[in-house]
């Protein structure tokens, strides 16, 4: 007779608290497959924990957002976002899908340059672009977004010396309404500096000035926000139009869109409560279209959100290693990811789902990472069905900066992998060794030898 | 180790403790090991029948039945053998 599964057996204590009205549940459905591939075999093949994309999810996510936009607005282009997520396999997805590409140092740009992007469809935005990278940029015909003085200066002395005419954008930052207000990148709407540097680039005659770009904040919980921020935008452009005769050929809201992740501290998850991607476009495609913008002479309207169109695409799967009970007496399960490979777990409450069926009992339970620190907590408490050791567990919704902001640090860095339209699962990035890490270390010839 | 006298468990699994008035819920593997434990059948009389019925390892099972009898004891659920 085949032995049923087990369940380890509990005894919860029933509170008489206040009855949650919101009805918020725990998981009530395994996670067995991500699109099509068991969950076990992606396991079985590549080890735990990994990372898992949906290429599909990304195609899926990406094409609701670009309806957002283009259904209300004439002149859309998505730019990838490549700090978000620049594994070569999940650019390439959205280059396929028509984004260009968004770096912000000359280690991203080179990497857009590999992975096919043309030099004149790079935005090269962030503070530290050194002089080589300039005049890559420069050559390229990419869109330079001026950070700070000291670089506009640094483009107007290597023009002098270039045949190519700089292509220039700067940066506005602007008080949006929201809190914290975002000021230390690039130059301030309010008191003026940005038509300080818009004069002085106007002035030249060896520069292009291109377009306007901002970007106000991340994780944005309020989508009228980018509308106040499009509506200054506009008077900025419609300004130099003024004074100028010039046209400014684009429109760069940046990126900081919600995904669906929900914030720790949130009552309410994020998928129920984060502005959509229409909430976003109706706010900032509004704002540009009731501007004084001639209907027939609207400019280009940029968007470089990274996170909400690769957040959902992304699962990191993993094993239980074992079960506890702190002194308190509450359930602790250690598992094998750690916040040095799931780094979004600092701002996020994971939505975690087991990956084998499991019975409606659920225990209060804290999730340890298995990094012998005590900063590694991925959920502090999370009312989770029973685990059993050896249990497998799909993280949800990590796509955006984990492959990016993860650490060497204890353990070795993961496999990746992507899965195709036709359920084909692709290794995107092999997991590292011992030897991918000590190559690059040196030991001096003085310490090569050793008695214990 | 004993489940005090005046406990009850019901067949779906809820516990009440007339002496506190506190209730509880537990799973049916928990019910299983709760009404061994009630009929005082020994560790290793539990151990082997949970074995022969469900998947899984002697010592999984062990530090389960453990948490669970150190859970039973802290809500005051059982006598253990050296009090009164």
């Amino acid at each position: 007779m085949e032995k049923l599964r087990y369940e380890r057996p509990v005894i919860k204590k029933l509170e008489t608290n206040m009855p949650n009205k919101f009805g918020l549940r725990t998981e009530y459905v395994a996670k067995t497959h991500i699109d099509g591939v068991a969950v076990k075999d992606l396991i079985k093949d590549h080890g735990s924990p990994v990372f898992v994309i949906s290429e599909e999810t990304i195609r899926k996510t990406y094409r609701q957002a670009k309806k957002a936009f283009t259904t209300r607005y004439p002149k859309v282009q998505f730019a990838w976002s490549y700090k978000t997520n620049y594994l070569g396999a999940v650019c390439r997805t959205f280059h396929q899908e028509g984004s260009w590409a968004e770096v912000v140092s000359g280690f991203e740009y080179d990497k857009a340059l590999n992975n096919g992007v043309e030099g004149n469809k790079i935005i090269f935005n962030g503070p530290d672009k050194t002089d080589e990278d300039l005049k890559k940029a420069i050559k390229n015909g990419s869109l330079i977004h001026i950070d700070h003085l000291d670089e506009l200066y640094s483009v107007i002395e290597l023009a002098e010396t270039m045949s190519t005419k700089p292509r220039v954008a700067i940066r506005i930052n602007m008080d949006t309404g929201i809190y914290p207000m975002w000021d230390r990148f690039g130059f301030n709407y309010e008191n003026g500096q940005a038509w300080d540097a818009l004069n002085k680039i106007m002035r030249n005659k060896n520069l292009e000035l291109v377009g306007l770009h901002c970007h106000i904040g991340t994780f944005m919980l309020t989508a009228q926000a980018y509308g106040t921020a499009a509506y200054k935008m506009a008077d900025l452009a419609l300004g130099i139009k003024k004074k100028y005769k010039h046209d400014i050929k684009y429109i760069d809201m940046g990126g900081g869109f919600a995904s669906k992740n929900t914030l720790k501290g949130s009552y309410l998850p994020g998928a129920d409560t984060n502005p959509t991607f229409d909430d976003f476009a109706e706010a900032i495609t509004s704002a540009l279209i009731n501007s004084n913008f001639e209907p027939d002479n609207l400019p280009l309207l940029i968007l470089e959100t990274g996170r909400a169109l690769i957040d959902d695409a992304g699962f990191l799967v993993g094993t239980v290693i074992s079960n506890k009970r702190s002194s308190l007496g509450k359930r602790t399960t250690i598992i094998d990811v750690g916040v040095n490979i799931l780094f979004t777990s600092f701002w996020y409450e994971h939505k975690v789902t087991p990956a084998q069926p499991f019975t409606q009992y659920t225990e209060d339970t804290t999730l340890y990472g298995p990094l012998c620190m005590n900063i590694d907590v991925v959920r502090e408490s999370a009312n989770l069905p029973l685990l059993n050791k050896g249990d497998h567990f799909v993280i949800h919704s990590v796509g955006a900066y984990n492959m990016t902001q993860w650490m060497q640090f204890i353990t070795l860095r993961p496999a990746v992998v992507m899965i195709d339209k036709n359920s084909k699962a692709h290794v995107i990035r092999e997991k590292e060794t011992i030897d991918n890490i000590t190559l690059m270390e040196k030991v001096p010839e003085h310490l090569e030898e050793f008695e214990l | 180790m004993k489940i005090k006298k005046n406990i009850a468990l019901s067949e779906s699994g809820f516990v009440f403790n007339p002496s506190t008035g506190e209730s509880f819920s537990v799973n049916p593997i928990g019910i299983e090991v709760f009404n061994a434990i009630k009929e005082e059948q020994s560790y290793e009389e539990i151990s082997k029948t949970m074995l022969s019925k469900y998947n899984t390892d002697g010592d999984t099972f062990e530090k389960d039945y453990n948490d669970f009898v150190q859970l039973l004891n802290t809500y005051q659920l059982i006598e253990l053998a050296n009090e009164g």
